[in-house]
Order: C-alpha cells, then sequence, then structure tokens
C-alpha cells in the first residue's frame, strides 16, 4: 500500500530517512520507515495515536537512537543521539514538543533564548532582547516577558514553545502536535502563523497533525503512518477526493482497514 | 434551619423532639458534649495529681529551677558548672539538642540529595551502591546505629597516646576528635560583626541590582562583587583587629589531650547516626521529587543540546523541589525529635539533663513539661520555616 512519489527519494533531500526502525523492549514504535523532504518544503505527518509519530520525531531531533537504518540531515548522518554530526545540528533543528515541555522554573525570556544562555552565546541582555523579539513574532504580548509558563493560557504557552523552538533560527523545525488542544480558530491562526515563519526564513517544517483539512491546506507534503509503518506518502495536491475520504476513515477509525492496534487485544480493525 | 415539611401556615410551637431532630442542633449538641467529656477527663487528671503529690508531700511549681544544679555536663556551648543553676543546665541541655540538630539537618540534606541523584544514576554501580546504603540505614532502627557509631568510634580508634594525627593538628583517638582553634581574641568578635555589616550591604545592593536590570536590562556582576564585599571586609576587621595568629593546639598531657577542640564520641555517634538514618529518607524524597518532573522536560532540554548537569540544576532540581519540600519538613522534624536518643549513649541533650534534674529534684511533671514545650517550639519553628520556604517556592498559579 505504501506509494513513494519518485521525486522524494533523490539523494539530495534536506532530510532523508531510510528503513528507520526503533523498538522498546518487544514493541516496535517506528518499523522500517523511509522519509524525505527537499529544503524549504513543509510535511505534515498524520495518523491515529500510537503510530510511532512522536517516536519518529524524537528520533529525527536526537532524543532516541535509531535501532537500524539511517537518519541523513543535509547529508550528514545523524542517525544515533551520539552520532560526531549530533552537537552540530543540536542548533539547526527547533522542535516544538506535544505537551510544549516549556521548563516551570525559568521564566518565559529564559524559556526561549535557555540554549543561548547556557551555552553562552548571547548575553543575559541580548538574550532578553531576542526572546522579547521573538514574543512579537509569535503573537505575545512583551509584558509576558517576565511571567513563568505556569501564568500562560494553553494558547500562550503553544505561542512560547513555538518561539523557543525558532529562537536559534534553525534549519529544521520539528512541530509535534502544535495545534492539539486549541480551539478551531486559534489552531487555524497557529497554522498560518508557522507557514508565514517558515516562509520567510525558509525552513524546513515536519509537523504531526491530527487534522487532515489543515494538513491538505498548509503543508506541501503528507506522510500517513500507522502501527509503526508508513502508509501514505506524497504531495498533498496529488490527493484527490476520493482518496482523502479513505485517509479521513483511516485517521478517525472508521476504516475497515489494514490498520490494527499492537495491543493485539483488537486484530479485528475496529477501535476502542 | 427551615424544613421543608413545614408549611406556610403551620404555626404549631416546635416541641423538645422537633428540636433534637433539626440537624443543625444535634450537631451542635454533640459538639458540647464531646467538649465537656474532655474538659471533665482533665479536670479528673489534673485534680488527682495535685491530690497525689500533696499526700506525698512534693510541692510543685517551677522554683526549683534556682536552685544549684551540682551535677557536671561533659560538653557546653555556654559557661557551666555544678554550681550554676537548673535553668543553665537545661540551657546547655537545650543548646546541645539544637547543635545537634541543625547540623544534622545540614548533613543530611547534602548527603540525601547526593544519594537521591545517585540512585537515578545512569550509571549501574553507583546507582547500585546509593540503593544499598538507603535500603539498608533505611531499615535498621535508628537507636541500634547510635549504639553502632557509639561502639565503633572508641573502637576504632587508639588511645590519646597513640593518637592518630591524619591532618597536622588534627588528632583521632578514642576520646574523640581534637583539632587546633585560634585563641580567642577581640579580633574574631570584630570579624563576626564585618561579615554581618557585609551580608546587610550585599543585600541592599542586590536589591539595587535586580530594579536597575528590570529598569534597564543591565547587568551586575553580583557574585563578584558580593565575595569581594564579604571576604574584603571580614579581612579589613582581622587586620584591625591586629591579625593574631595564636592557636590552641591539642597536646598530650599526661594521661588525656589538652588544648584545641574536642568533638566527643558521644556526639560524634549522635551526629553520625542521625544523619545517616535521615539521609536515606531525604534520599528518598529527593529522588520522587526528580522522578515526578515529567520526561519531557528531560527530553525538552536533550532535544536544545543542555548538558544533563545544567538542566538537572536549571531545570529538574527547582521544579522537585516543590514537591519535595512538605515531605522533607517531615524528616527535619524527625531528626530533630530523634535527637532525643541521644540519651542512650549519654550525649548531653535535652532529655538527658532534664532526667538528671528529674531524679534530682523529684519535679517529674516540671521537667517533662519543659523539655515537652520546648520540643513542640522547635518543631513549630522548623515548620514555620519550611512553610515559609515552600510558600517562596511554591508555583504562581492562575
Amino acid at each position: 500500500m505504501t506509494q513513494t512519489a519518485s521525486s522524494q527519494t533523490d539523494k539530495t533531500a534536506f532530510v532523508r530517512v531510510n528503513k528507520l526502525t526503533k523498538r522498546f523492549g518487544r514493541m516496535t514504535a517506528v518499523d522500517s520507515v523511509d522519509l524525505s523532504v527537499a529544503k524549504g518544503e513543509t510535511m505534515a505527518i498524520i495518523g491515529p495515536s500510537a503510530a510511532g509519530k512522536s517516536v519518529l520525531m524524537k528520533c529525527l531531533v536526537g532524543i532516541y537512537s535509531a535501532d537500524e537504518g539511517s537518519i541523513f540531515l543535509d547529508g550528514d548522518d545523524v542517525s544515533r543521539a551520539d552520532s560526531p554530526a549530533r552537537p552540530e545540528w543540536a542548533a539547526k533543528i527547533g522542535m516544538l514538543f506535544q505537551h510544549n515541555a516549556l521548563f516551570d522554573s525559568l521564566t518565559v525570556w529564559e524559556n526561549i533564548c535557555f540554549r543561548q544562555i547556557e551555552l553562552g552565546t548571547l548575553s543575559r541582555k541580548a538574550a532578553k532582547e531576542r526572546a522579547t523579539e521573538l514574543l512579537g513574532l509569535v503573537g505575545l504580548a512583551e509584558e509576558s516577558a517576565d511571567l513563568t509558563p505556569n501564568d500562560l493560557s494553553g494558547g500562550m504557552q503553544k505561542r512560547v514553545g513555538i518561539a523557543r523552538a525558532i529562537s536559534s533560527d534553525p534549519e529544521l523545525l520539528l512541530l509535534d502536535n502544535p495545534t492539539a488542544g486549541l480551539d478551531p480558530v486559534l489552531s487555524n491562526h497557529i497554522e498560518l502563523m508557522i507557514s508565514k515563519i517558515a516562509q520567510q526564513r525558509g525552513t524546513t517544517v515536519i509537523s504531526i497533525t491530527n487534522d487532515m483539512q489543515i494538513a491538505r491546506t498548509r503543508y506541501q507534503n503528507l506522510t500517513m503512518m500507522h502501527d509503526g509503518k508508513v502508509y501514505w506518502s506524497g504531495k498533498t495536491s496529488d490527493i484527490d477526493d476520493a482518496h482523502n475520504e479513505h485517509l479521513t476513515q483511516m485517521l478517525d477509525g472508521s476504516s475497515q482497514g489494514p490498520i490494527t492496534m499492537r495491543t493485539g487485544k483488537r486484530e479485528d480493525g475496529v477501535y476502542a | 434551619m427551615s424544613k421543608p415539611q413545614h408549611t406556610p401556615g403551620d404555626v404549631r410551637s416546635k416541641s423538645l423532639v422537633d428540636y433534637l431532630n433539626d440537624e443543625n442542633v444535634r450537631a451542635v449538641l454533640y459538639q458540647i458534649i464531646a467538649i465537656g467529656l474532655i474538659i471533665l477527663a482533665g479536670w479528673y487528671l489534673v485534680s488527682n495529681t495535685l491530690y497525689n503529690l500533696e499526700q506525698q508531700n512534693i510541692s510543685t511549681g517551677y522554683g526549683f529551677l534556682d536552685l544549684e544544679a551540682s551535677f557536671e555536663i561533659s560538653e557546653s556551648m555556654i559557661e557551666y558548672s555544678a554550681q550554676s543553676d537548673y535553668a543553665t543546665a537545661l540551657m546547655v541541655g537545650l543548646l546541645n539538642t539544637v547543635k545537634v540538630s541543625v547540623l544534622g539537618i545540614v548533613l543530611c540534606t547534602i548527603i540525601g540529595t547526593i544519594f537521591g541523584v545517585a540512585r537515578l544514576s545512569s550509571n549501574w554501580i553507583v546507582r547500585k551502591l546509593a540503593t544499598v546504603y538507603v535500603e539498608t540505614f533505611r531499615n535498621i532502627p535508628v537507636l541500634l546505629q547510635l549504639f553502632f557509631w557509639y561502639a565503633l568510634i572508641p573502637g576504632a580508634f587508639p588511645h590519646p597516646r597513640d593518637a592518630l594525627e591524619p591532618l597536622p593538628g588534627v588528632l583521632l583517638t578514642s576520646r574523640g576528635m581534637y583539632m587546633p582553634v585560634p585563641v580567642a581574641d577581640n579580633a574574631y568578635t570584630l570579624m563576626g560583626v564585618a561579615a554581618i555589616i557585609a551580608l546587610v550591604a550585599i543585600y541592599f545592593i542586590r536589591k539595587w541590582a535586580v530594579k536597575r536590570q528590570d529598569a534597564t536590562g543591565q547587568t551586575f556582576p553580583m557574585l563578584l562583587v558580593g565575595l569581594g564585599i564579604f571576604v574584603g571586609l571580614v579581612f579589613l576587621a582581622y587586620l584591625a583587629g591586629g591579625a593574631p595568629t595564636e592557636m590552641s593546639m591539642p597536646e598530650l598531657k599526661g594521661f588525656n589531650i589538652r588544648g584545641g577542640y574536642n568533638i566527643s564520641p558521644e556526639f560524634m555517634a549522635v551526629l553520625i547516626g542521625l544523619t545517616v538514618y535521615t539521609s536515606t529518607y531525604v534520599a528518598e524524597v529527593v529522588r520522587s521529587g526528580i522522578q515526578a518532573v515529567p520526561n519531557g522536560q528531560w527530553e525538552a532540554a536533550d532535544s536544545l543540546g543542555i548538558k544533563r548537569s545544567v538542566a538537572l540544576r536549571k531545570v529538574i532540581l527547582p521544579q522537585s523541589m516543590r514537591v519535595a519540600i512538605p515531605p522533607l519538613t517531615n524528616q527535619y522534624l524527625n531528626l530533630t525529635k530523634n535527637s532525643s536518643l541521644a540519651v542512650a549513649v549519654g550525649y548531653p541533650d535535652l532529655v538527658s539533663v532534664s532526667n538528671t534534674t528529674m531524679n534530682q529534684t523529684g519535679q517529674a511533671i516540671e521537667a517533662i513539661s519543659i523539655f515537652m514545650s520546648i520540643y513542640l517550639g522547635l518543631s513549630l519553628l522548623t515548620s514555620l520555616f519550611m512553610n515559609w520556604f515552600n510558600k517562596k517556592m511554591a508555583l504562581v498559579e492562575r
């Protein structure tokens, strides 16, 4: 069933994932995944929960090491968390976590420029200026700089998370569910903001989402995952209505397709 | 008080039974009865005791505190002799209790934090060693541990004649540890005053620096300036006091060691025992505090390329503090209260001195009431401080 557009397998792709496998004990979270994104393009990863999307993303950012297969970023091998090219890439990747993972022990501006402060690339004064600038970019008031993440609402925390992710002008932006838990109006606003920022800076974006509509309208490429495998991958413009219906059904679990829960309890294809 | 079944037209006056069936009346009634019973029981106990004491010709009251204690106390932080009164003797005991408790709290916090972090180490040996330490000392009664350390110290170290000298001037013997101390001089009082002045100055400079940074964003090298002021002022005071260099060195005179500062084996046993025992609990508190911080915080720091040690210090520990402070307070209170076990190895703490006082004067109720209220006071003070600290560290949540 896996369909891969020929234009995406070329060796010059900015993000190139080959047969990536990640296991936790006996469970295979990511199963021989192939993926490639050209520089400056955007890709949405879509799929039901426990499809291995977040694990794939954590492999890309360097939290997990690949058990098998490889990850190349702009030609550098970064398959493992301790690959020699990793430290250099830490500055070139920005990531927004699913639950934001903002540091409650620090203020908003310290959160945004934590890396720069700790590595000493910016003085605290310069870091605060930079953070304030980024707050404006993600649509937050300057005054929120001195608050702690706990003072902020869910939507504001997301924006701070995005500001932290783009604080080092990354070449690759990884977003784990940037609109989870937000209302449709705010979701749309955040997605619009992300595509604007990415376009202005020429950032390559990989984003996990659960919203087929957002994936189709805001992203150039789409990868659908289930059970740790890539089920469909291609350009969003290639998705016709029949295709869309099938993918959407897969997503909300109403399909009798090949999706099975890995717990082994529900092999009949019906979701609880 | 209105009952739904009473219609507005019901003008029948309430009978006693109606009142007793009323939930609100009953709730108050039960409380009055309960309080009455407690007062009755208390009055019975007190009057009975007073009657019995009178029958045995034992006078009551705290007048005995002014009498001569006429017993020696082996170690004291203030001037004390057998001619001092009982009040002074109890004060000596209180200070000894406070000394061992405060030192124990500081040490068990440091050691406990180290072992708590070690239990989460990615290094197998470090992790297992920490687990063995915690599980061993946590599961042996603290009284037995005090006996163990008290038996170990005189047994493991030589007679004063053959004292071990690990560092020049520091002597280890079966009678405890001796180390050199500066001979009392006015310069040291002056240095203490200078230190206090420096701390006050640093406090105000810090306040000013924070205010300025908020207003203009200009940073201030607080650590450097603060250290400079402190060390500078204290050193100036030392010079102004005539820079005394005379030290009291411990030396063998006859069968014993004279001079220097003696740390008695009793004190060492109590301090080590309480510290080791409580540090295992502190280690568990620290471990649970760290584990209470979501894993996502580690991952986020990881993804930013931050070293794990920095992430621990800046991100994880401050957040785990908020979880750890309330149970930590319990451990500090336990250590303070457990210090009363010092009586078992002969360390002259408050309970030990009170016991002697009780035996000599026969004023058991008064002596017990004194040390019970002192322990209560110490515990409340610790609680108050920790509650204040907790509030300071707590999240500002909306």
